[in-house]
C-alpha cells in the first residue's frame, strides 16, 4: 500500500491549522489510482474553534457542499453548526510522470461523489482528529489511548482535563501525517452522518448573495456573445458586421471557427462573436449581424427522417451486444409472444443558468472561473485553445445553476478562451436561452423494439431488446466503432441474468445532432421501455404487474454488473421498494372508472428506486396526476434531507420530461428555442401529493443525483394504461391522450 | 437619464432606454441576485418587485421603470439583516437545490402572499409560474404555506 503525503499540515495566515491530506495514490480494493492519482483535502481549524472544510466537487444542486463536509466533520468530531465550507479550485499539479490531481478526482457526474468519497473523506476527518489527539496526549504526557474526543475538544478522563482543537491546531499542523489509517467511528456513534442537514449555503441563496458563474465580475472584463450556426455543422460563409459595430458599447466582432463535420467537439459550432462593454450591448450587436451560412452536410435532416432511418434499420440485422441462451429457439417454443416499439426523443438539458464562462488568457497563463461539472475538462479545453501548459491554467469553480450532464462538456469554456485570446483581455461569455436550447449535447434519441416469449404458465422465457439510436459517443475521440453502443445499452441491466434466453442488439442511426450525457443517461430510456414492456407482458398474459416484477426480481442475491454502478446489483432490493410504494399508494384498492395506479422500478448507478403513480384520466383524455410515491434505497443516507431533495427533484425532472419535452429538427436546424416551446414543467403540473421514502440498506451509501429519475415515466404511463387503456409508447406524452380518446 | 429607486437607493441610468432592467441591475448596479434565465419573460428567474408588484426584469425596459421603486432579492430582508418570513420559510423547508431560480421564486411568493395571505394549493399552483429546473416545487409549496402561517400570526 502506498500512502504518500501530497501536502502536509501547515499554518494558515489566519493562524488556523491547515491539514493537507492525503495521501493515497493507491489503496487496496480502491481504484482511485486508476482515476489519476492522489487525493487531497483541507481541514482548517480557526482560532475560534470553528472549522473550514474544503469541498473539491462542483456544487450543481446535488448537495455536495453539504454532504461532503459532513463526512469529514463526523470523523473529525466537531459540531456541524461550527463548520463552514470552502470551494476548492482545480488541483492540477505537474509531476515527472505527467499531471496529477492534488484534491483527487474533481467532477460531478455519474452520482459518484458520496460513493467515491465515503471512505476517503471520513479518513481525512479521522486523521485530523488523530493528529489533534496526539498533540494533546503529548502535552499531558499520557498515551493517546487515554484521550478521546468530544465535539471540538480532546478530553482525558484520567486527568480530568480537556482542551479545544483550536488550542492544539498550531502544533498539530507541524506533525507529519500519520502513516497508519485511523479507526473509524461506529455507525451508532454518528451525530452528523444520517441526520438531516440543510443546504449549507441557504442563507446566501435566499438573500441573493450566492455567486454563480454568471455573477463573475472582474475589473476590465469584457462581455461577449456568439451567434452560432443554426445549421448542424454549418459554417460562416461571410458576415457583415457594419451595423453591429455601430451599437454603442460593441468593441469587436470576429469569426469563431467550429469543428469540421465529424470532428471532435472542442466547441459546438462555427459562428461570429460580438464583444462589448455590457451583456446588453453584446446582445444588441449580435441581433444586427448579417451572416451568410453554409448550411452544411445535415441540411436535409429532420425528426421525420430520423425515425424513418431508425425503422429501416430495425428491419435488418444490428450489432449483437449480448446473446444469452438460445433466443430464437425460446421464441419459437413460446406459447405467447409479446412485442412493442417505443420512441425516445432528443431532449435538451436546459439548466436554469445559461452557459457562461469567464476566461482571462495572459502571457504564459490563464484564469478560468466557470460553472462546470468538470473542472479538469475546463482546464483541458483552455489548453487546447491556447497551447498553454495545463499547470498554468487556473480553474476556479463557482456554484453551478444546474448541471444535468450539460456541463460535463466545456465547449463554452473553450469559446471564452478563444475570445479572450483574440482580444487580449478578460472576458465573460454569455449564452442566451436560445443559444442553450439550440446548441446542446442532447440526450440521444432512439427507437426500441422489445419482444418477449412466455410459456403456458406466463413465465417469461425469452427477451430481446433492439435499439436503433444516435449514441452519445458520437465524435468522441478514441472510441472504437464496436464500443459505440456502450452508453446506450447497459448490457447487464435487468432482465439480463434473470431471463436465460436474451439478446440485445444495437443499430447506429446517422445524425448530425450533438449528443451527450443527460441525467441518468441511457437509464431514462431503458427504464421507460423495460418497465412499460413488463406491464404490457402482464396485461397480455393476465398477470398482475407487481407480482410479475416480484417473481422476476426474485430472492435477494448479488448479480454481476459490469457497467457503472457495479460490480454487483441485487434486483430483490427493487422488490422491497416496489412493495413499499405499492402499499403507500394502496395498490390493491378498488378505484372508480378512469382512476388507476401504475408502478415501476429501476437500478441506476448503484442505487435503487421505485415509483407508484395514481392518475385520473377523463373521458376526453384530460390527465390528472393525483399522487406520486417515490422510494429509494441508496444504502445509508448521509444527509436524509438531501436524499429526499434529490428524489423529489429527480421525480419531477423525469415527470416534466415525460410529459412535455422533445427537441425536434427540421432542415438541419433545431426547432425549439426557449421555454415557450420547450416547456419545462411548472408547479401546476406537479401534484402536491408527492411522497418520498428512504429505505436504508447495509452500511455504505451510494450516490443520489440520478436514481430518482428513471422509473417515474413508466410508472406514469403504466398508470395511464390502467386508467384508460391507452398505452403510451412514444415520449413525450403531450396531447396523445386527448387524441387517442377523442 | 432615467431615474428610479432600487432597494430604497436612488439610481440613475444614462444608457440605451431599451435596456432591460435585468441587465441594469446585473451589469451596472452589480445586483446579481436577479438572474437571467430566458430573456422572454417566461421563467421568472429575474423576478423583482416594481412598485411592490412582482415583475419580470428581463422584459421591463429602462424607460418603463422611470420614477418607480424597485426591490430586488438583495433588498427583501430588513436593512438590519432580518429575513422576510418568506426567506425564513425557504430556509426552514430547505427549499433550494442549485438555488439559481430561488430569488425569483421568493419574490413571486412574497407578491402572492401580499395579495392572498392564505393561498390554497390551487392558488399557489396557478400564481407560482416560475420555472425550477431542479424540481423544488414540493418544498416551494410547503414554504409558502409556512410563510403564510407566520405572516398571519404577525411574528
Amino acid at each position: 500500500m502506498l500512502r504518500r503525503t501530497f501536502l502536509v499540515g501547515g499554518l494558515t495566515v489566519s493562524g488556523g491549522f491547515l491539514l493537507g491530506l492525503p495521501v493515497r495514490s493507491a489503496l487496496a480494493g480502491n481504484d482511485t489510482a486508476s482515476k489519476g492519482g492522489e487525493i487531497g483535502f483541507f481541514v482548517e481549524v480557526k482560532p475560534d474553534n470553528t472549522v473550514i472544510i474544503g469541498v473539491a466537487q462542483p456544487e450543481i444542486g446535488q448537495g455536495v457542499r453539504t454532504s461532503m463536509p459532513m463526512l469529514v466533520a463526523e470523523e473529525l468530531d466537531v459540531e456541524w453548526s461550527n463548520v463552514t465550507v470552502r470551494q476548492m479550485p482545480l488541483g492540477i499539479v505537474k509531476t515527472a510522470d505527467g499531471y496529477t490531481w492534488k484534491y483527487g478526482s474533481q467532477g460531478a457526474g455519474g452520482s459518484t461523489a458520496v460513493t467515491d468519497n465515503w471512505d476517503f473523506l471520513r479518513e481525512v476527518g479521522a486523521t485530523a482528529r488523530q493528529m489533534l489527539v496526539a498533540v494533546a496526549a503529548s502535552r499531558w504526557e499520557v498515551e493517546p489511548g487515554a484521550c478521546h474526543t468530544e465535539p471540538g475538544e480532546v478530553v482525558c478522563n484520567r486527568l480530568g482535563t480537556r482542551v479545544r482543537y483550536s488550542d492544539l491546531a498550531q502544533d498539530a499542523a507541524k506533525l507529519p501525517v500519520p502513516s497508519e489509517k485511523p479507526p473509524f467511528k461506529a455507525a451508532a456513534d454518528y451525530h452528523i452522518i444520517g441526520k438531516p442537514a440543510g443546504v449549507v449555503d441557504i442563507r446566501d441563496i435566499v438573500t441573493g448573495k450566492a455567486r454563480f458563474g454568471i455573477d463573475t465580475e472582474v475589473p476590465g472584463m469584457h462581455y461577449a456573445v456568439i451567434q452560432r450556426s443554426p445549421y448542424l455543422d454549418g459554417a460562416v460563409k461571410s458576415f457583415d458586421d457594419s451595423e453591429a459595430r455601430k451599437v454603442p458599447g460593441v468593441v469587436d466582432v470576429f469569426k469563431i471557427d467550429g469543428p469540421g463535420p465529424g470532428e471532435p467537439y472542442l466547441i459546438l459550432a462555427s459562428g461570429v462573436a460580438v464583444v462589448a462593454t455590457s451583456t446588453w450591448a453584446a446582445l444588441q450587436g449580435r441581433k444586427v449581424l448579417e451572416i451568410d451560412w453554409d448550411k452544411g452536410p445535415h441540411q436535409n435532416e429532420s425528426t421525420e427522417s430520423f425515425w424513418r432511418q431508425a425503422k429501416e434499420l430495425l428491419s435488418g440485422q444490428g450489432q449483437v451486444v449480448r446473446d444469452d441462451g438460445d433466443l430464437d429457439a425460446a421464441l419459437a417454443q413460446a406459447s405467447k409472444v409479446v412485442t412493442a416499439r417505443y420512441e425516445i426523443p432528443f431532449v435538451n438539458h436546459a439548466p436554469m443558468e445559461p452557459q457562461n464562462c469567464f476566461v482571462h488568457v495572459e502571457e504564459g497563463k490563464a484564469t478560468v472561473i466557470a460553472p462546470t461539472q468538470s473542472p479538469s475538462g475546463a482546464n483541458r479545453a483552455v489548453a487546447s485553445v491556447t497551447g498553454l501548459p495545463r499547470e498554468n491554467i487556473e480553474v476556479q469553480m463557482t456554484r453551478v445553476g444546474g448541471g444535468f450532464g450539460r456541463r460535463l462538456t466545456n465547449d463554452y469554456v473553450a469559446e471564452a478562451a478563444m475570445i479572450s485570446q483574440k482580444i487580449g483581455a478578460p472576458v465573460k461569455l454569455q449564452w442566451s436561452r436560445e443559444d442553450d436550447v439550440r446548441h446542446d449535447f442532447y440526450r440521444p434519441s432512439g427507437l426500441h423494439e422489445l419482444k418477449a416469449g412466455l410459456d403456458d404458465a406466463g413465465k417469461v422465457t425469452a427477451w430481446t431488446q433492439r435499439l436503433a439510436s444516435a449514441g452519445k459517443y458520437y465524435r468522441r475521440p478514441n472510441v472504437a466503432q464496436e464500443d459505440q453502443y456502450k452508453p446506450e445499452l447497459y448490457i447487464d441491466d435487468f432482465p439480463a441474468q434473470v431471463i436465460g434466453n436474451l439478446r440485445t442488439e444495437w443499430f447506429e442511426v446517422q445524425s448530425g445532432m450533438p449528443r451527450g450525457s443527460w441525467r441518468a443517461p441511457a437509464h431514462t430510456a431503458n427504464a421507460f421501455v423495460v418497465q412499460s414492456f413488463l406491464d404490457e407482458i402482464a396485461h397480455a398474459s393476465g398477470q398482475d404487474p407487481l407480482q410479475l416484477r416480484l417473481d422476476l426480481y426474485g430472492q435477494s442475491r448479488d448479480l454481476p454488473y459490469g457497467q457503472h454502478g457495479g460490480p454487483t446489483y441485487n434486483p430483490w432490493r427493487l422488490s422491497r421498494l416496489l412493495k413499499h410504494v405499492a402499499d403507500r399508494v394502496d395498490y390493491t384498492a378498488e378505484r372508480p372508472q378512469g382512476r388507476a395506479v401504475g408502478i415501476a422500478s429501476h437500478f441506476t448507478f448503484g442505487g435503487y428506486a421505485a415509483h407508484a403513480v395514481e392518475v385520473e384520466v377523463s373521458g376526453v383524455g384530460e390527465l390528472n396526476i393525483k399522487k406520486i410515491v417515490a422510494a429509494v434505497d441508496c444504502g445509508i443516507a448521509v444527509n436524509p434531507l438531501g436524499v429526499e431533495a434529490q428524489l423529489e427533484g429527480g421525480t419531477i425532472d423525469g415527470l416534466s420530461t415525460a410529459l412535455n419535452l422533445e427537441i425536434t429538427v427540421e432542415n438541419g436546424r433545431v426547432v425549439q428555442s426557449n421555454f415557450h416551446n420547450y416547456r419545462i414543467a411548472r408547479m401546476s403540473q406537479i401534484p402536491a401529493a408527492l411522497e418520498t421514502h428512504i429505505l436504508p440498506y447495509g452500511d455504505k451509501p451510494t450516490g443520489m443525483g440520478e436514481m430518482g429519475l428513471p422509473s417515474i415515466a413508466p410508472a406514469l404511463t403504466n398508470a395511464i394504461y390502467n386508467a384508460c387503456g391507452v398505452r403510451i409508447r412514444k415520449l413525450p406524452l403531450r396531447d396523445q391522450l386527448k387524441k387517442a380518446l377523442a | 437619464m432615467i431615474e428610479f429607486h432600487v432597494n430604497n437607493e436612488p439610481v440613475s441610468f444614462s444608457g440605451d432606454e431599451d435596456t432591460p432592467l435585468l441587465w441594469i441591475l446585473r451589469d451596472h448596479l452589480r445586483l446579481t441576485g436577479t438572474k437571467f434565465g430566458c430573456g422572454i419573460g417566461s421563467c421568472g428567474a429575474c423576478m423583482v418587485h416594481i412598485d411592490g408588484r412582482a415583475s419580470k426584469a428581463c422584459t421591463s425596459k429602462a424607460s418603463s421603470v422611470a420614477g418607480k421603486r424597485i426591490t430586488t432579492i438583495e433588498g427583501l430582508a430588513s436593512p438590519r439583516g432580518e429575513l422576510h418570513p418568506v426567506q425564513q420559510a425557504w430556509i426552514d423547508e430547505d427549499v433550494p437545490q442549485c438555488g439559481y431560480c430561488q430569488g425569483g421564486q421568493i419574490m413571486a411568493a412574497v407578491d402572492l402572499l401580499n395579495s392572498n395571505p392564505e393561498p390554497s394549493d390551487e392558488d399557489i399552483a396557478s400564481k407560482m409560474r416560475n420555472i425550477c429546473r431542479c424540481g423544488t416545487y414540493v418544498r416551494i409549496r410547503k414554504a409558502i404555506h409556512r410563510a403564510s402561517t407566520t405572516m398571519r400570526k404577525g411574528t
